[in-house]
């Protein structure tokens, strides 16, 4: 029993970890190549949550509505880019920190009007509503795994694309020195644009996963976001290879600690302490750890090379 | 041209029961205390912030832990304000203290992301306090008793409690920033290696900015857990430290009373906002986006027509 227990908790961290890493792939290089920190990138995984559940409403196709929320969200994303973001890669954290924080509360407020009061629901196709047997006697949804899957997919996509391609070199070498890379005659300004173009783009593929999982509803993305950035600063800033490795960590021990940390110290306390501080100490144990990632190795675990 | 917008603000806001009682809407008592009681925690801020340097995404932790003080000691049927508000106070200036020791280590991104954290732990230790309320937070059944020498009670008592509570915070910190120590924390903000190179212990000058910073906020918490007689998880959600930081930023951190001017714009704002339209944040973000990007020194700026100083953390 407490085996299986342990493979869907397992299975169901690797599912916020893979969730966690499309955020964090984004944040992690717009905060690393350009030393910008956006709180908006909630809002893009937001919008495309939204634009699926839109499109589906339109198309009634699940697959079609998730292959145009992609694009949407790009385009909301250059959007954002270039009236806004633009201006604010000479300022300081500050200024940065409130002018997202400005677009939060506008994209709330305008997913608000635009899909309603009520949060929308996106309804999974039959072919994805299934369960899966993994070992004899325990189902689990087969669209986690689905899930779980894609975002495993994507992650060797972007490694690829990061360690393999031209682009990917001139991203790396972006992260580790941006003014280097500027004197060496690459327009940095286009990179960046394509690489938040990318990352807006892998937010709202998390958007629309989260969809079917979580209600879609405006603010939803506030609560990833945090946890995105927890990543990347466990992770390193600037680095892929770092969020993956955090977005996987933070997934599967905040789904752990939930799941079994009043058990645990049930073992040491008696069973009703245990039982009151074991919820309060698990929601709390990526902060911890994050604090002491920052105390004892504050460029993070996996820093880009070079820095 | 500081001077004179302080004083005309803080006339005005003294003046502000007056006309509740004359125009009898008593509902203005509470919005302009709010404004005020948001004004200290602001000042707070301020003083790590716009002297120091430091830019804390977590200030709310101390309004929700000043609040749930007083709002803890409430249920347990402790009444008297003479042992709330130290607590509340003494609790916040502890926690300053100790998550000071190992925050200030960071600087930059870092420390904004790592108050956060902080800030992001006291949220969930609140959230999962189901003796206290949990998820929907705490009702404050009976306001802090100050033994017959001021009653909470009567709407103009507290709010000139509120009204001298914000000029002794205006004064300290106006005090802070002129004194030898103020001196110490501007020269980090400026220079932290040139600093330690003349031999100032930077660190614990820091420390001590840090811990007063977060006292003061605790007072402002425990005085907004009073006068909504409510304390829950959302007075320290993070986007209430962003709110705080808005302000500050809004009113110009060149200043002393920036915060104050900050507080009461952008209270005032989202309420009349509120009032015309059930979405008013569709006109506030932009707003909000449009003061970061032209108006830099924030309204003191403006009002001055001299740029505040806002050097990179």
């Amino acid at each position: 029993m407490t085996a299986l227990l342990l493979i869907e908790q397992t299975l169901n961290g690797l599912q916020l970890g893979v969730m966690l890493f499309l955020m964090s792939a984004g944040l992690t290089l717009v905060f690393g190549i350009m030393n910008l920190i956006n709180l908006a990138h909630g809002s893009l995984f937001m919008v495309g949550a939204y634009c699926a559940a839109l499109f589906l409403e339109w198309t009634g196709s699940f697959v079609l509505a998730a292959l145009l929320a992609l694009p949407a969200t790009l385009l909301v994303g250059l959007i954002i880019e270039i009236v806004v973001l633009r201006t604010l890669y000479e300022r300081d954290h500050l200024d940065q920190v409130l002018a997202t924080s400005g677009l939060i509360l506008f994209f709330n407020e305008a997913l608000h009007l635009v899909g309603g009061a009520e949060a929308l629901y996106l309804d999974l196709p039959p072919f994805l509503k299934g369960q899966v047997k993994i070992i004899p006697g325990s189902p689990y949804p087969l669209y986690r795994l689905v899930v779980i899957a894609v975002g495993l997919a994507v992650a060797l996509g972007l490694y690829l694309l990061v360690t393999r391609t031209r682009t990917g070199m001139l991203i790396r070498a972006g992260a580790s020195n941006r003014t280097m890379l500027s004197a060496l005659g690459v327009n940095v300004r286009l990179l960046f644009t394509a690489v938040f173009g990318l990352g807006a783009m892998l937010a709202g593929l998390g958007g629309v996963m989260a969809g079917p999982i979580v209600s879609v509803q405006s603010g939803m993305g506030e609560n990833v976001l945090i946890l995105a950035f927890v990543v990347i600063v466990i992770g390193g800033i600037g680095s892929i290879r770092g969020a993956f490795i955090a977005a996987l960590l933070i997934g599967l021990i905040d789904t752990m600690g939930r799941a079994f940390m009043a058990d645990l110290m049930g073992l040491v306390m008696s069973h009703t302490a245990a039982q009151t501080a074991g919820p309060t100490i698990a929601s709390m144990l990526i902060y911890l750890l994050m604090a002491g990632v920052l105390f004892f190795r504050p460029q993070g675990l996996f820093p880009p090379r070079g820095r | 041209m500081e001077r004179i917008v302080t004083i005309a603000v803080l006339i005005a806001l003294a003046a502000v029961p007056l006309l509740a009682s004359v125009f009898d809407a008593p509902f203005y008592l509470d919005l302009f205390g709010r404004v005020m009681i948001y004004a200290i925690a602001a000042i707070s801020l301020n003083l790590i912030m716009g002297y120091g340097g430091m830019v804390s995404f977590g200030h709310a932790a101390f309004l929700g832990l000043g609040g749930y003080a007083v709002g803890i000691l409430a249920k347990e049927g402790i009444d008297s304000g003479f042992v709330q508000w130290p607590l509340a106070i003494g609790s916040c200036a502890l926690f300053a203290l100790l998550t000071g020791l190992v925050v200030l280590r960071t600087s930059g991104a870092y420390f904004i992301m790592i108050t956060l954290a902080f800030a992001q732990m006291l949220f969930f230790l609140f959230t999962s306090l189901a003796e206290y309320g949990g998820d929907d937070g705490l009702t404050i059944w009976t306001r802090s008793d100050f033994a017959g020498l001021i009653d909470l009670n009567d709407g103009a008592s507290f709010y000139y409690l509120i009204f001298a509570l914000l000029l002794a915070c205006l004064g300290i910190s106006a005090r802070l920033i002129d004194s030898r120590f103020g001196m110490v924390l501007r020269g980090a903000k400026a220079n932290e290696r040139r600093m330690q190179a003349i031999g100032f212990p930077t660190f614990r000058y820091k420390l001590a900015a840090y811990t007063i910073s977060g006292a003061m906020c605790g007072l402002a918490g425990a005085l907004l857990a009073n006068q909504a007689e409510f304390v829950g998880p959302s007075v320290l959600h993070w986007s209430r430290s962003g709110e705080i930081l808005v302000m500050v930023v809004l009113g110009g951190m060149g200043g002393v009373a920036g915060p104050v001017l900050g507080a009461a714009t952008y209270l005032l704002l989202s309420y009349f906002l509120a009032d015309l339209t059930k979405h008013w944040a569709i006109i506030m973000g932009p707003l909000l986006i449009l003061v970061v990007l032209f108006a830099r020194g924030g309204l003191l700026g403006l009002l001055s027509g001299r740029r505040a100083k806002t050097d990179a953390p």
